[in-house]
Protein backbone atom coordinates (compact mmCIF):
# COMPACT_ATOMS: atom_id res chain seq x y z
CA UNK A 1 0.00 0.00 0.00
CA UNK A 2 2.81 2.46 0.60
CA UNK A 3 3.97 2.06 -2.72
CA UNK A 4 0.84 3.00 -4.11
CA UNK A 5 0.76 6.05 -2.06
CA UNK A 6 4.49 7.15 -3.03
CA UNK A 7 3.02 6.36 -7.18
CA UNK A 8 -0.09 8.35 -6.57
CA UNK A 9 1.44 11.09 -4.49
CA UNK A 10 2.80 13.17 -7.37
CA UNK A 11 -0.07 12.84 -9.89
CA UNK A 12 -2.77 13.75 -6.60
CA UNK A 13 -0.85 16.77 -5.75
CA UNK A 14 -0.84 17.45 -9.07
CA UNK A 15 -4.69 17.14 -9.59
CA UNK A 16 -5.12 19.46 -6.07
CA UNK A 17 -3.07 22.02 -7.82
CA UNK A 18 -4.41 22.43 -11.04
CA UNK A 19 -8.18 22.67 -9.99
CA UNK A 20 -7.01 24.54 -6.68
CA UNK A 21 -5.78 27.56 -9.93
CA UNK A 22 -9.03 26.80 -11.14
CA UNK A 23 -11.19 27.89 -8.51
CA UNK A 24 -10.23 31.24 -9.98
CA UNK A 25 -11.92 31.11 -13.46
CA UNK A 26 -8.35 31.72 -15.78
CA UNK A 27 -8.69 28.08 -17.96
CA UNK A 28 -11.69 29.23 -19.20
CA UNK A 29 -9.78 32.70 -20.10
CA UNK A 30 -6.78 31.13 -21.65
CA UNK A 31 -7.84 28.48 -23.57
CA UNK A 32 -7.08 25.81 -21.23
CA UNK A 33 -10.72 24.70 -21.40
CA UNK A 34 -10.78 24.58 -25.16
CA UNK A 35 -7.95 21.55 -24.92
CA UNK A 36 -10.05 18.60 -25.98
CA UNK A 37 -10.52 16.61 -22.43
CA UNK A 38 -10.25 19.71 -20.27
CA UNK A 39 -13.08 21.49 -20.92
CA UNK A 40 -14.07 20.16 -17.54
CA UNK A 41 -11.72 23.17 -16.18
CA UNK A 42 -13.77 25.82 -17.41
CA UNK A 43 -17.00 24.46 -15.18
CA UNK A 44 -16.29 25.64 -12.04
CA UNK A 45 -18.99 23.50 -10.12
CA UNK A 46 -17.08 20.43 -11.63
CA UNK A 47 -13.48 22.52 -10.98
CA UNK A 48 -14.74 22.26 -7.05
CA UNK A 49 -16.19 18.64 -6.99
CA UNK A 50 -13.06 17.35 -8.15
CA UNK A 51 -10.67 19.13 -5.54
CA UNK A 52 -12.81 18.07 -3.01
CA UNK A 53 -12.81 14.40 -4.56
CA UNK A 54 -8.81 14.93 -4.47
CA UNK A 55 -8.62 16.03 -1.42
CA UNK A 56 -10.88 13.43 0.15
CA UNK A 57 -8.03 10.73 -1.64
CA UNK A 58 -4.89 12.92 -0.29
CA UNK A 59 -6.54 12.79 3.34
CA UNK A 60 -6.59 8.86 3.29
CA UNK A 61 -3.02 8.86 1.75
CA UNK A 62 -1.98 11.54 4.30
CA UNK A 63 -3.37 9.83 7.30
CA UNK A 64 -1.88 5.98 6.59
CA UNK A 65 1.42 7.75 6.23
CA UNK A 66 0.76 9.82 9.65
CA UNK A 67 -0.18 6.52 11.36
CA UNK A 68 2.88 4.50 10.02
CA UNK A 69 5.57 7.43 10.67
CA UNK A 70 3.89 7.59 14.02
CA UNK A 71 5.05 3.50 14.54
CA UNK A 72 8.63 4.44 12.79
CA UNK A 73 9.09 7.48 14.34
CA UNK A 74 12.17 8.21 11.68
CA UNK A 75 13.37 11.92 12.19
CA UNK A 76 12.61 14.30 9.60
CA UNK A 77 14.68 16.42 7.58
CA UNK A 78 14.86 20.05 7.33
CA UNK A 79 12.93 19.91 3.46
CA UNK A 80 10.57 17.35 4.97
CA UNK A 81 9.26 19.24 8.12
CA UNK A 82 8.91 22.20 5.95
CA UNK A 83 6.66 20.82 3.01
CA UNK A 84 4.91 19.08 6.07
CA UNK A 85 4.61 21.70 7.70
CA UNK A 86 3.24 23.83 4.94
CA UNK A 87 0.98 20.75 4.10
CA UNK A 88 -0.84 21.12 7.40
CA UNK A 89 -1.57 24.44 7.05
CA UNK A 90 -3.09 23.51 3.98
CA UNK A 91 -4.84 21.02 4.79
CA UNK A 92 -6.36 23.11 8.09
CA UNK A 93 -7.54 25.94 5.78
CA UNK A 94 -9.06 23.37 3.17
CA UNK A 95 -11.07 21.73 6.08
CA UNK A 96 -12.27 25.26 7.69
CA UNK A 97 -13.04 26.47 3.98
CA UNK A 98 -15.04 23.32 3.61
CA UNK A 99 -16.72 23.60 6.81
CA UNK A 100 -17.79 26.95 5.78
CA UNK A 101 -19.37 25.86 2.59
CA UNK A 102 -21.84 23.72 4.44
CA UNK A 103 -25.44 25.00 4.66
CA UNK A 104 -26.16 27.23 8.06
CA UNK A 105 -22.50 27.47 8.91
CA UNK A 106 -20.53 30.80 7.44
CA UNK A 107 -17.98 32.48 9.06
CA UNK A 108 -17.19 36.28 8.83
CA UNK A 109 -16.18 37.85 6.19
CA UNK A 110 -13.10 38.89 7.44
CA UNK A 111 -12.12 35.28 8.51
CA UNK A 112 -12.87 33.84 5.40
CA UNK A 113 -11.23 35.64 3.54
CA UNK A 114 -7.92 35.12 5.35
CA UNK A 115 -9.13 31.47 5.28
CA UNK A 116 -9.04 31.83 1.27
CA UNK A 117 -6.13 33.92 1.31
CA UNK A 118 -3.94 31.63 3.38
CA UNK A 119 -5.31 28.60 1.83
CA UNK A 120 -3.98 29.83 -1.88
CA UNK A 121 -1.00 31.11 -0.02
CA UNK A 122 0.30 27.67 1.08
CA UNK A 123 -0.39 25.99 -1.55
CA UNK A 124 1.98 28.30 -3.84
CA UNK A 125 4.57 27.85 -0.85
CA UNK A 126 4.64 24.53 -0.99
CA UNK A 127 4.94 24.36 -4.53
CA UNK A 128 7.92 26.18 -4.19
CA UNK A 129 9.38 24.27 -1.46
CA UNK A 130 8.55 21.36 -3.50
CA UNK A 131 10.04 22.30 -6.58
CA UNK A 132 13.05 23.39 -4.41
CA UNK A 133 13.56 20.23 -2.62
CA UNK A 134 13.46 18.44 -5.92
CA UNK A 135 15.79 20.96 -7.61
CA UNK A 136 18.13 20.70 -5.19
CA UNK A 137 18.21 16.88 -4.07
CA UNK A 138 16.47 17.27 -1.05
CA UNK A 139 13.74 15.32 -1.76
CA UNK A 140 13.53 12.86 1.39
CA UNK A 141 11.35 13.22 3.83
CA UNK A 142 12.99 10.89 6.46
CA UNK A 143 16.50 10.99 7.27
CA UNK A 144 17.26 7.23 6.93
CA UNK A 145 15.43 7.26 3.46
CA UNK A 146 18.12 9.98 2.75
CA UNK A 147 20.66 8.44 4.15
CA UNK A 148 19.38 4.97 1.77
CA UNK A 149 19.78 7.61 -1.16
CA UNK A 150 23.35 8.20 -0.61
CA UNK A 151 24.38 4.80 -0.26
CA UNK B 1 -51.59 31.20 13.76
CA UNK B 2 -52.83 34.39 12.21
CA UNK B 3 -49.66 36.03 10.88
CA UNK B 4 -48.69 39.45 12.32
CA UNK B 5 -49.27 42.71 10.10
CA UNK B 6 -46.61 43.73 7.42
CA UNK B 7 -45.73 46.73 8.93
CA UNK B 8 -45.48 45.14 12.87
CA UNK B 9 -43.31 42.57 11.13
CA UNK B 10 -40.76 45.36 9.87
CA UNK B 11 -41.00 47.09 12.75
CA UNK B 12 -40.30 43.87 15.00
CA UNK B 13 -37.69 42.75 13.11
CA UNK B 14 -35.45 45.58 12.81
CA UNK B 15 -35.68 45.93 16.27
CA UNK B 16 -35.00 42.11 16.36
CA UNK B 17 -32.28 41.76 14.38
CA UNK B 18 -29.82 44.69 14.03
CA UNK B 19 -28.00 45.25 18.15
CA UNK B 20 -25.02 44.27 18.54
CA UNK B 21 -24.78 42.04 15.09
CA UNK B 22 -21.01 40.75 15.22
CA UNK B 23 -20.65 40.29 11.02
CA UNK B 24 -23.17 43.47 9.87
CA UNK B 25 -20.56 45.60 9.76
CA UNK B 26 -18.45 45.89 6.53
CA UNK B 27 -14.98 44.49 6.33
CA UNK B 28 -12.06 47.72 6.54
CA UNK B 29 -10.38 47.20 3.90
CA UNK B 30 -9.72 49.23 0.81
CA UNK B 31 -7.84 48.93 -2.46
CA UNK B 32 -5.27 51.73 -1.23
CA UNK B 33 -4.32 48.76 1.73
CA UNK B 34 -4.53 45.75 -0.50
CA UNK B 35 -0.73 45.23 0.73
CA UNK B 36 -1.47 45.61 3.81
CA UNK B 37 -4.36 43.26 3.94
CA UNK B 38 -2.79 39.98 5.77
CA UNK B 39 -1.44 41.56 8.95
CA UNK B 40 -4.52 43.86 8.94
CA UNK B 41 -7.03 40.51 8.04
CA UNK B 42 -4.89 38.37 10.36
CA UNK B 43 -5.48 40.74 13.48
CA UNK B 44 -9.41 41.95 12.17
CA UNK B 45 -9.69 38.11 12.13
CA UNK B 46 -8.28 36.89 15.43
CA UNK B 47 -11.09 39.52 17.06
CA UNK B 48 -14.35 38.54 14.50
CA UNK B 49 -13.60 34.98 14.39
CA UNK B 50 -14.24 34.54 18.30
CA UNK B 51 -16.95 37.33 18.85
CA UNK B 52 -19.32 35.78 16.24
CA UNK B 53 -18.97 31.94 18.42
CA UNK B 54 -19.32 34.31 21.65
CA UNK B 55 -22.46 35.94 20.31
CA UNK B 56 -23.98 33.17 18.61
CA UNK B 57 -23.99 31.32 22.30
CA UNK B 58 -25.60 34.04 24.33
CA UNK B 59 -27.61 35.92 21.53
CA UNK B 60 -28.53 33.42 18.49
CA UNK B 61 -29.51 35.57 15.69
CA UNK B 62 -32.28 34.48 12.83
CA UNK B 63 -31.52 35.67 9.58
CA UNK B 64 -33.80 38.43 7.64
CA UNK B 65 -35.84 36.91 5.29
CA UNK B 66 -38.38 39.02 3.23
CA UNK B 67 -41.80 38.28 1.65
CA UNK B 68 -43.04 39.30 -1.58
CA UNK B 69 -46.99 39.56 -2.18
CA UNK B 70 -46.88 39.85 -6.37
CA UNK B 71 -50.16 40.02 -6.12
CA UNK B 72 -50.53 43.51 -4.69
CA UNK B 73 -47.37 44.87 -7.16
CA UNK B 74 -48.67 47.34 -9.36
CA UNK B 75 -45.26 48.06 -11.80
CA UNK B 76 -45.08 51.48 -10.58
CA UNK B 77 -40.94 51.53 -10.31
CA UNK B 78 -40.62 53.09 -6.98
CA UNK B 79 -38.83 50.43 -5.70
CA UNK B 80 -36.48 50.60 -8.53
CA UNK B 81 -35.88 54.46 -8.26
CA UNK B 82 -35.37 54.09 -4.47
CA UNK B 83 -32.51 51.62 -5.19
CA UNK B 84 -30.75 53.61 -7.10
CA UNK B 85 -30.97 56.63 -5.13
CA UNK B 86 -30.26 54.96 -1.86
CA UNK B 87 -27.36 53.13 -3.46
CA UNK B 88 -25.86 55.48 -6.07
CA UNK B 89 -22.65 55.63 -3.63
CA UNK B 90 -21.73 52.12 -3.95
CA UNK B 91 -22.04 52.42 -7.89
CA UNK B 92 -18.24 51.80 -9.11
CA UNK B 93 -16.06 54.95 -10.39
CA UNK B 94 -15.04 53.89 -13.75
CA UNK B 95 -11.93 55.12 -14.96
CA UNK B 96 -11.46 55.91 -18.57
CA UNK B 97 -9.98 54.37 -20.82
CA UNK B 98 -10.89 50.73 -19.93
CA UNK B 99 -7.55 48.77 -19.96
CA UNK B 100 -8.09 46.32 -23.52
CA UNK B 101 -8.20 43.10 -22.43
CA UNK B 102 -5.99 40.08 -22.78
CA UNK B 103 -6.78 37.23 -24.56
CA UNK B 104 -9.09 39.16 -27.27
CA UNK B 105 -12.08 36.75 -26.40
CA UNK B 106 -12.12 38.18 -22.71
CA UNK B 107 -14.66 41.51 -23.24
CA UNK B 108 -15.18 44.49 -21.32
CA UNK B 109 -18.46 45.37 -20.08
CA UNK B 110 -18.85 48.98 -19.61
CA UNK B 111 -22.27 50.13 -18.10
CA UNK B 112 -20.88 53.29 -17.11
CA UNK B 113 -22.83 55.21 -20.40
CA UNK B 114 -26.40 53.39 -19.90
CA UNK B 115 -26.78 54.01 -15.95
CA UNK B 116 -30.43 54.78 -16.96
CA UNK B 117 -31.42 51.12 -18.19
CA UNK B 118 -34.30 49.85 -15.67
CA UNK B 119 -35.70 46.96 -17.76
CA UNK B 120 -32.82 44.29 -16.84
CA UNK B 121 -30.41 43.91 -13.57
CA UNK B 122 -26.77 46.23 -14.42
CA UNK B 123 -24.27 46.91 -12.03
CA UNK B 124 -26.24 50.12 -11.70
CA UNK B 125 -29.64 48.48 -11.40
CA UNK B 126 -30.40 46.37 -8.77
CA UNK B 127 -34.03 45.55 -8.78
CA UNK B 128 -35.86 45.86 -11.85
CA UNK B 129 -39.48 44.87 -12.62
CA UNK B 130 -40.58 41.80 -14.92
CA UNK B 131 -43.83 41.64 -15.96
CA UNK B 132 -46.27 38.55 -17.28
CA UNK B 133 -49.25 38.85 -18.79
CA UNK B 134 -51.52 35.26 -18.36
CA UNK B 135 -54.68 33.50 -17.97
CA UNK B 136 -54.97 30.97 -14.78
CA UNK B 137 -57.73 28.81 -14.53
CA UNK B 138 -60.13 31.34 -16.61
CA UNK B 139 -59.19 34.49 -15.23
CA UNK B 140 -56.34 36.91 -16.85
CA UNK B 141 -53.59 38.14 -14.54
CA UNK B 142 -50.98 41.14 -15.17
CA UNK B 143 -48.34 40.09 -12.64
CA UNK B 144 -45.08 42.53 -12.00
CA UNK B 145 -42.32 40.96 -10.13
CA UNK B 146 -39.73 42.64 -8.45
CA UNK B 147 -36.13 40.68 -9.22
CA UNK B 148 -33.19 41.11 -7.51
CA UNK B 149 -30.49 38.71 -5.43
CA UNK B 150 -32.67 36.08 -3.75
CA UNK B 151 -29.62 36.29 -0.73
CA UNK B 152 -29.48 32.17 -1.14
CA UNK B 153 -28.74 30.67 2.78
CA UNK B 154 -25.63 28.85 1.30
CA UNK B 155 -24.83 30.59 -1.89
CA UNK B 156 -22.68 29.69 -4.17
CA UNK B 157 -21.47 32.70 -5.16
CA UNK B 158 -20.25 33.29 -1.80
CA UNK B 159 -18.85 30.16 -1.73
CA UNK B 160 -17.09 29.72 -4.68
CA UNK B 161 -15.47 33.12 -4.98
CA UNK B 162 -11.61 32.13 -4.98
CA UNK B 163 -11.11 35.69 -3.31
CA UNK B 164 -13.83 35.89 -0.59
CA UNK B 165 -14.72 38.55 -2.27
CA UNK B 166 -18.58 37.51 -1.99
CA UNK B 167 -19.79 37.40 1.37
CA UNK B 168 -22.60 36.56 3.48
CA UNK B 169 -23.37 37.68 6.68
CA UNK B 170 -25.76 36.91 9.95
CA UNK B 171 -28.15 38.84 8.56
CA UNK B 172 -28.48 36.85 5.64
CA UNK B 173 -27.54 39.11 3.85
CA UNK B 174 -25.04 37.92 0.51
CA UNK B 175 -22.90 41.22 -0.95
CA UNK B 176 -19.76 41.86 -2.75
CA UNK B 177 -16.99 43.59 -1.36
CA UNK B 178 -16.30 46.23 -4.15
CA UNK B 179 -13.12 47.01 -3.11
CA UNK B 180 -11.72 43.26 -3.18
CA UNK B 181 -13.88 41.88 -5.78
CA UNK B 182 -11.74 41.54 -8.62
CA UNK B 183 -14.60 41.03 -11.63
CA UNK B 184 -13.95 37.34 -12.88
CA UNK B 185 -17.60 36.77 -12.71
CA UNK B 186 -17.68 33.41 -11.71
CA UNK B 187 -20.56 34.45 -8.99
CA UNK B 188 -22.68 35.35 -12.01
CA UNK B 189 -21.88 31.88 -13.38
CA UNK B 190 -22.37 29.77 -10.73
CA UNK B 191 -25.36 31.88 -9.23
CA UNK B 192 -28.78 29.61 -10.66
CA UNK B 193 -30.01 32.90 -11.63
CA UNK B 194 -27.13 34.93 -13.05
CA UNK B 195 -27.83 37.89 -10.93
CA UNK B 196 -24.27 39.78 -10.44
CA UNK B 197 -23.29 41.96 -12.80
CA UNK B 198 -19.77 43.07 -14.22
CA UNK B 199 -18.59 46.76 -14.10
CA UNK B 200 -15.04 47.19 -16.02
CA UNK B 201 -12.37 49.64 -15.99
CA UNK B 202 -13.15 49.96 -12.13
CA UNK B 203 -11.45 47.88 -8.67
CA UNK B 204 -8.87 45.94 -7.47
CA UNK B 205 -7.80 44.76 -10.76
CA UNK B 206 -6.68 47.79 -12.13
CA UNK B 207 -3.63 48.21 -9.68
CA UNK B 208 -2.68 44.62 -10.48
CA UNK B 209 -2.62 43.29 -13.69
CA UNK B 210 -5.11 44.85 -15.37
CA UNK B 211 -5.11 43.48 -18.98
CA UNK B 212 -4.58 39.76 -17.76
CA UNK B 213 -6.28 39.14 -14.46
CA UNK B 214 -9.83 40.25 -13.68
CA UNK B 215 -11.81 42.30 -15.63
CA UNK B 216 -13.79 45.08 -13.34
CA UNK B 217 -16.14 44.54 -10.01
CA UNK B 218 -19.36 42.62 -9.89
CA UNK B 219 -22.32 44.58 -8.49
CA UNK B 220 -25.86 43.51 -6.69
CA UNK B 221 -28.04 43.85 -4.34
CA UNK B 222 -26.77 43.90 -0.71
CA UNK B 223 -30.21 44.31 0.74
CA UNK B 224 -29.30 47.72 1.49
CA UNK B 225 -26.81 46.29 4.51
CA UNK B 226 -25.98 49.47 5.79
CA UNK B 227 -29.15 50.31 6.60
CA UNK B 228 -30.39 46.96 7.88
CA UNK B 229 -27.35 47.81 10.35
CA UNK B 230 -28.27 50.88 11.48
CA UNK B 231 -31.61 49.43 12.27
CA UNK B 232 -33.50 50.69 9.03
CA UNK B 233 -35.50 49.08 6.48
CA UNK B 234 -34.01 48.50 2.61
CA UNK B 235 -34.64 51.12 0.19
CA UNK B 236 -36.68 49.22 -1.76
CA UNK B 237 -39.42 48.12 1.05
CA UNK B 238 -39.74 51.49 2.07
CA UNK B 239 -40.55 53.25 -1.03
CA UNK B 240 -43.25 50.71 -2.08
CA UNK B 241 -46.94 52.02 -1.93
CA UNK B 242 -48.51 48.96 -1.87
CA UNK B 243 -46.76 47.41 0.73
CA UNK B 244 -45.95 44.31 -1.13
CA UNK B 245 -42.34 43.57 0.73
CA UNK B 246 -42.45 42.05 4.32
CA UNK B 247 -39.31 41.67 5.84
CA UNK B 248 -38.61 39.86 9.16
CA UNK B 249 -36.83 37.20 10.99
CA UNK B 250 -36.64 33.83 8.41
CA UNK B 251 -38.76 31.48 10.65
CA UNK B 252 -41.57 34.25 10.90
CA UNK B 253 -41.30 35.36 7.44
CA UNK B 254 -42.07 31.80 6.38
CA UNK B 255 -44.87 31.20 8.42
CA UNK B 256 -46.25 34.71 7.23
CA UNK B 257 -45.74 33.39 3.34
CA UNK B 258 -47.07 30.00 3.92
CA UNK B 259 -50.70 31.75 5.39
CA UNK B 260 -50.57 34.18 2.51
CA UNK B 261 -50.23 31.78 -0.10
CA UNK B 262 -53.30 29.85 1.79
CA UNK B 263 -54.96 32.69 1.94
CA UNK B 264 -54.94 33.37 -1.80
CA UNK B 265 -55.30 29.66 -3.07
CA UNK B 266 -51.67 30.81 -4.39
CA UNK B 267 -48.07 29.45 -4.72
CA UNK B 268 -44.41 30.38 -3.09
CA UNK B 269 -41.17 30.65 -4.51
CA UNK B 270 -37.59 30.89 -3.24
CA UNK B 271 -38.20 28.99 -0.06
CA UNK B 272 -36.47 25.49 -1.48
CA UNK B 273 -34.52 26.91 -4.66
CA UNK B 274 -30.90 26.44 -4.53
CA UNK B 275 -31.23 25.14 -0.91
CA UNK B 276 -33.02 27.77 0.16
CA UNK B 277 -33.05 31.50 -0.02
CA UNK B 278 -33.89 34.43 1.90
CA UNK B 279 -36.72 35.57 -0.45
CA UNK B 280 -39.84 34.28 -0.90
CA UNK B 281 -42.26 35.48 -3.87
CA UNK B 282 -46.10 34.72 -3.09
CA UNK B 283 -48.24 34.25 -6.40
CA UNK B 284 -51.84 33.93 -7.09
CA UNK B 285 -50.54 32.03 -10.13
CA UNK B 286 -48.14 29.08 -10.64
CA UNK B 287 -44.57 29.87 -10.86
CA UNK B 288 -44.24 27.27 -14.05
CA UNK B 289 -46.60 29.54 -15.66
CA UNK B 290 -44.86 32.70 -14.97
CA UNK B 291 -41.32 31.62 -15.61
CA UNK B 292 -42.85 30.86 -19.22
CA UNK B 293 -44.61 34.39 -19.54
CA UNK B 294 -41.62 36.40 -18.55
CA UNK B 295 -39.13 37.56 -20.97
CA UNK B 296 -35.47 36.07 -20.26
CA UNK B 297 -32.25 36.30 -20.63
CA UNK B 298 -29.23 38.11 -19.48
CA UNK B 299 -29.89 40.57 -16.72
CA UNK B 300 -33.39 38.68 -17.05
CA UNK B 301 -33.43 36.27 -14.45
CA UNK B 302 -35.64 32.98 -14.40
CA UNK B 303 -38.47 31.73 -11.97
CA UNK B 304 -37.84 27.93 -12.92
CA UNK B 305 -37.43 25.38 -10.34
CA UNK B 306 -33.73 25.51 -8.71
CA UNK B 307 -32.09 22.47 -7.40
CA UNK B 308 -29.25 22.90 -4.71
CA UNK B 309 -25.99 24.03 -6.54
CA UNK B 310 -24.15 22.99 -3.39
CA UNK B 311 -25.44 18.97 -2.94
CA UNK B 312 -22.44 17.60 -4.19
CA UNK B 313 -20.18 19.87 -2.07
CA UNK B 314 -22.29 19.00 0.82
CA UNK B 315 -22.07 14.70 -0.32
CA UNK B 316 -18.42 15.31 -1.00
CA UNK B 317 -18.13 16.50 2.61
CA UNK B 318 -19.03 13.12 3.99
CA UNK B 319 -16.11 11.58 2.10
CA UNK B 320 -14.07 14.66 3.66
CA UNK B 321 -14.48 13.36 6.78
CA UNK B 322 -14.64 9.13 6.20
CA UNK B 323 -11.34 9.59 3.96
CA UNK B 324 -8.90 10.21 7.36
CA UNK B 325 -10.12 8.02 8.94
CA UNK B 326 -10.46 4.68 6.50
CA UNK B 327 -6.55 5.53 6.18
CA UNK B 328 -6.03 5.73 10.01
CA UNK B 329 -7.71 2.21 10.00
CA UNK B 330 -5.46 1.08 6.91
CA UNK B 331 -2.48 2.11 8.53
CA UNK B 332 -3.07 0.85 11.81
CA UNK B 333 -4.26 -2.79 9.95
CA UNK B 334 -1.15 -2.53 7.77
CA UNK B 335 1.34 -2.21 11.15
CA UNK B 336 -0.79 -4.95 12.83
CA UNK B 337 -0.01 -7.26 9.38
CA UNK B 338 3.67 -6.33 9.23
CA UNK B 339 4.43 -7.01 12.99
CA UNK B 340 2.80 -10.49 12.83
CA UNK B 341 4.50 -11.07 9.72
CA UNK B 342 7.84 -10.31 11.94
CA UNK B 343 6.72 -12.47 14.29
CA UNK B 344 5.92 -15.23 12.24
CA UNK B 345 9.73 -14.86 10.14
CA UNK B 346 11.62 -14.63 13.81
Amino acid sequence: MTNLIRKLWVPVMTLMAITGMGQMPIFKRYYVADIPGLAWLGEPFTVHWVHYAGAAVLMFMVAVITIRWFADREPLTTSGTLRITLLALLICTGYIRVVKNLPDIHFSPTFTMLIDWTHLLFAMLLGVAALWSARTGRRSYTKQTESLRRI
Amino acid sequence: MTPPTGTHMRKHSVIESTPNSPLSRRPSFSRRSFLKVFSAAGAAACASAAKPAEAQNTEKQEELMTVLDISKCVGCGECVAACKESNAHKYPTVRKPIPKMFPPRVKVEDWSDKKDVDDRLTPYNWLYIQTAELEHDGEDFELNIPRRCLHCTNPPCANLCPWGAALKEDTGIVRIDEDICLGGAKCRTVCPWHIPQRQSGAGLYLDLLPRFAGNGTMLKCDRCYDKIAEGKEPACITACPEDIQTIGPRSMMIKHAKALAASMNGYIYGLDENGGTNTIYVSPVPFEKINNAIEKGRGRPNLAPVKNSMANEETLTSALIAAPLAGIAAGVLKIFSDARKEKQND
